[in-house]
C-alpha cells in the first residue's frame, strides 16, 4: 500500500511522526559534526518546549475550538510542581537524571491537569470571547498565587509559606521556591533526547485522542454543538476532557523547559508567553499538529538565527509574523498552490472530493 | 380473556403505560395495544409574551409514521425543539417511552431514544461523512480516554465496531462510497440522507426528521419516501416528520397533525386532514360567503 492510498488522517499521523524523528536526526548528526552554533544548541531544548506545548494548545484552540489564553499559567504549574518535586528526590537521595526528571514531569503533568480540570469547570460554562476572557484572567491568578508561594525542603520534610522565605522556619534545608525571585540554582537536567521524547509523547496523547471515539465527540462538539446534544454527546465533558489533557501537557512540557535554566520565576510564565504560544497554534493552522510543530520550532529559531543583525532582529521577526499571516490569503498565493496541488496531485481522496463538490455546484470555476 | 384486559394486565406487569383517555394518538385505534412511544401532554411556550406552541397534546405509537404540518410560522420547528429539549417548555410534560423528560437536557433525551434531524441541516462539516455517522453510534459503545491513549486491544476492538456499523447504516442510503469524504462538500441531497444516518445510528425509537425533502427533486423526493417506510419497517421505530410536501405527506404519514398559530387545529388520517374545513382555511384563507 503507497502513501497515496492511506486515508488523509493516517498519512497525516505518519508525516508527524516523520517530521519529528527526521528533526531529531539532522540535529544530532549536525550537532556531532559541529554545525550547530553554541547559541542555537542552548534553544533546542526549549524547542522542544514550545513544541510539546502549541501541539497541546492546539488540543484546546484546534480540535475543541475554544480560545485559551492562560496556557502559560499551566505551564509555569508544571515548572514549579517539576522543581519542588526534582527538589525533594534530590534530597531523598536521587541522583539518577533520567529519574529525576520523569518523576518531576509526571508529577507535574498531574498537577497541571488537576488545577485544568478546576479552571475548566467554571471556565467550561462560557463560550468564545468570554471563555478567553477568562483563561486570560485565570493564567494571571496563577503567575501572581505563584509570585507569593515559598517552598523549601529540609529533612523534617515540605515547607510552605506564603508570607516570605524566613516564615519557612527553616534553619537547614534548601529553599526551592523563593517567591517573586523563583525558583533558583536548578539542576539542569533536561536535555534535547529528553526534549524529543516529551515531543513523542505529546505529539501521541494528542493524535492518539484525536483520532479515538472521545476525541470525534470533541470535534463534533467543535464543528457543531446543537447537532453533538442531539446525538447524545455530554459537550461540557468532552470540552472539559480536551481542556484537561491539554493542561497536563502543557505541565509536563513546563517541566522540561524550567529544568534547562538555573533559574527561572514567575513572571516569565505571563500573558505574552500565552499569546505566543497561541501564535505557533494560528501559524501552524487550527487542528493541524504537524503544522504546531513546524511552526513553533521554526519562529523560537528565528530570533536566534536573526542574532547577526541584531538591532533589527525583533523587528524583522515581526515582518516574517505579518507576512506568514498575510500571504496564504492573497489571490496569487492561492492560485499558485491550486496550480501546484494540481500538477502533483495530491492522491485520490482529494481529487474525488473536489469531483463531489463540483456535482454540488460549489466549484466549478 | 379478551384481548384488550390481557394488554391492560401485560402493561401493569412490566409497568407500561396506556395510551392515555381519551386518546391523543392520531390514529386511536391503531396502536391502542401498544405503550406509546411519545406522549405530549399540555406542552407549551412562551417567547415572552408570545405563546409559540400552547396546549399541545400528542400521542404516538411505537412505529407510527406521523406528519407535523401547517403555514409557516406556525411553530412546528418549535415542537421540534422542545421534544428534543432544545428549549425547555414553559407548561406541560413530555414522556418518552414511558419515562418523563422534565430537567433533562437534549443528549440525554437522546439518550432515551429520540433522535432528529435539522431544518438548517447540521452536520459536522470538517469530519468525514463515516465519522459523522461514528459520532452517531457515540452512546452505542464505549472505550474510554485512557483505553484510546494507550492503544489498547479494546480500542481497536472498538473502532472495528464503529467501522464496521457505520458502514452499514451508511448502507441503507447507499453512501458507503461516500464514507471518507468531508461532510461539508457533499451535495445537498446526500448532506440530508446523512443526517437522517447519523439519527439513526443513536439507536432512537422516534425519529424526529425537520423537512427531510426540501430541496429534492421529484425523483430524490420519492426516494426518500421509499427509504422513511423501509426505515420504520427495518428499525421498527416511529418517525415524525415536519414537511411542506404534501404528496410525501399524504402517501407515507398514517397519521397527521396540523397546527396553527401554536396550536393544534386537526389531527387524524391524511383522509380526515384533506377533508378538515379548519385545515383548508389555515392554508387558503378563508372562503368568502358570496362565492359558496
Amino acid at each position: 500500500m503507497g502513501i497515496k492510498t492511506l486515508k488523509p488522517q493516517t498519512r497525516s499521523t505518519i508525516i508527524t511522526y516523520a517530521i519529528v524523528i527526521a528533526a531529531f536526526l539532522v540535529v544530532t548528526v549536525l550537532d556531532g559534526l559541529g554545525f550547530i552554533s553554541n547559541s542555537l544548541s542552548g534553544q533546542l531544548v526549549p524547542i522542544c518546549a514550545y513544541v510539546s506545548l502549541a501541539v497541546s494548545l492546539n488540543l484546546v484552540v484546534g480540535v475543541s475550538g475554544e480560545l485559551s489564553l492562560g496556557h502559560a499559567g499551566f505551564m509555569s504549574v508544571g515548572a514549579f510542581t517539576g522543581v519542588v518535586v526534582a527538589g525533594c528526590l534530590a534530597r531523598m537521595g536521587i541522583d539518577n537524571e533520567l529519574m529525576l526528571f520523569a518523576g518531576s514531569a509526571v508529577v507535574g503533568a498531574i498537577v497541571a491537569g488537576i488545577i485544568g480540570f478546576l479552571v475548566g469547570i467554571p471556565v467550561m460554562r462560557l463560550r468564545g470571547d468570554y471563555l478567553a476572557i477568562v483563561t486570560l484572567a485565570f493564567g494571571e491568578i496563577i503567575k501572581n498565587l505563584l509570585n507569593n508561594f515559598y517552598i523549601g525542603v529540609d529533612d523534617a520534610g515540605l515547607h510552605f509559606s506564603m508570607t516570605d522565605s524566613s516564615s519557612l522556619g527553616m534553619t537547614q534545608g534548601t529553599i526551592l521556591i523563593n517567591g517573586p525571585k523563583g525558583a533558583v540554582g536548578i539542576d539542569k537536567i533536561s536535555t534535547f533526547a529528553l526534549g524529543i521524547l516529551l515531543v513523542l509523547i505529546t505529539v501521541a496523547v494528542v493524535l492518539n485522542l484525536m483520532h479515538s471515539r472521545d476525541g470525534r465527540a470533541i470535534m463534533a462538539v467543535r464543528d457543531n454543538r446543537i447537532a453533538a446534544e442531539s446525538v447524545g454527546v455530554n459537550t461540557t465533558k468532552y470540552r472539559l476532557m480536551a481542556f484537561t489533557v491539554a493542561s497536563a501537557l502543557a505541565g509536563a512540557a513546563g517541566v522540561l523547559y524550567a529544568m534547562n535554566y538555573s533559574t527561572i520565576t514567575p513572571s516569565q510564565f505571563d500573558f505574552n508567553q500565552s499569546i505566543l504560544i497561541l501564535v505557533y497554534v494560528v501559524l501552524g493552522g487550527m487542528g493541524n499538529i504537524w503544522g504546531s510543530i513546524v511552526s513553533a520550532a521554526f519562529l523560537t529559531v528565528l530570533p536566534e538565527v536573526l542574532r547577526p543583525i541584531n538591532q533589527y532582529r525583533m523587528l524583522l521577526y515581526a515582518i516574517v509574523l505579518i507576512l506568514v499571516m498575510v500571504v496564504p490569503h492573497l489571490k496569487i498565493y492561492q492560485r499558485a498552490a491550486d496550480a501546484l496541488r494540481r500538477r502533483f496531485g495530491r492522491g485520490e481522496a482529494d481529487d474525488a472530493t473536489e469531483s463531489v463538490a463540483t456535482e454540488g455546484g460549489e466549484a466549478d470555476a | 380473556m379478551p384481548k384488550l384486559f390481557s394488554d391492560f394486565a401485560k402493561a401493569r406487569r412490566e409497568n407500561t403505560r396506556m395510551v392515555p383517555v381519551p386518546s391523543q394518538a392520531l390514529i386511536p385505534d391503531r396502536d391502542i395495544y401498544a405503550s406509546p412511544v411519545l406522549e405530549c401532554v399540555h406542552l407549551g411556550i412562551d417567547f415572552g409574551g408570545l405563546k409559540a406552541v400552547d396546549d399541545f397534546n400528542l400521542t404516538i405509537g411505537k412505529t407510527e409514521i406521523a406528519g407535523l404540518i401547517g403555514p409557516n410560522g406556525a411553530g412546528k420547528t418549535t415542537v421540534f425543539n422542545l421534544l428534543t429539549k432544545v428549549y425547555t417548555p414553559t407548561r406541560g410534560t413530555i414522556m418518552v417511552d414511558g419515562h418523563d423528560t422534565a430537567g433533562l437536557d437534549p443528549a440525554r433525551v437522546n439518550r432515551l431514544g429520540v433522535a432528529r434531524t435539522f431544518q438548517n441541516i447540521r452536520l459536522f462539516n470538517t469530519l468525514t461523512v463515516e465519522e459523522n455517522v461514528m459520532v452517531g453510534l457515540h452512546n452505542q459503545h464505549h472505550c474510554g480516554m485512557a483505553t484510546s491513549i494507550l492503544r489498547l486491544p479494546h480500542h481497536w476492538k472498538s473502532e472495528r465496531y464503529y467501522h464496521e456499523r457505520a458502514l452499514e447504516l451508511l448502507d441503507i442510503f447507499d453512501m458507503t462510497g461516500l464514507a471518507d469524504h468531508e461532510a461539508g462538500s457533499l451535495p445537498y441531497g446526500a448532506q440530508r440522507r446523512l443526517e437522517i444516518v447519523r439519527a439513526l445510528a443513536t439507536n432512537p425509537k422516534l425519529l424526529l426528521l425537520d423537512e427531510p425533502a426540501a430541496g429534492m427533486n421529484p425523483s430524490e423526493t420519492a426516494e426518500l419516501m421509499e427509504n422513511i417506510v423501509k426505515i420504520r419497517d427495518e428499525f421498527q421505530i416511529a418517525i415524525m416528520l415536519i414537511e411542506h410536501d404534501m404528496n410525501l405527506v399524504m402517501n407515507i404519514c398514517e397519521g397527521i397533525c396540523v397546527l396553527n398559530f401554536g396550536k393544534i387545529i386537526a389531527k387524524g388520517t391524511p383522509e380526515d386532514i384533506q377533508q378538515n374545513d379548519a385545515v383548508v382555511e389555515a392554508y387558503l384563507g378563508k372562503q368568502k360567503k358570496e362565492v359558496a
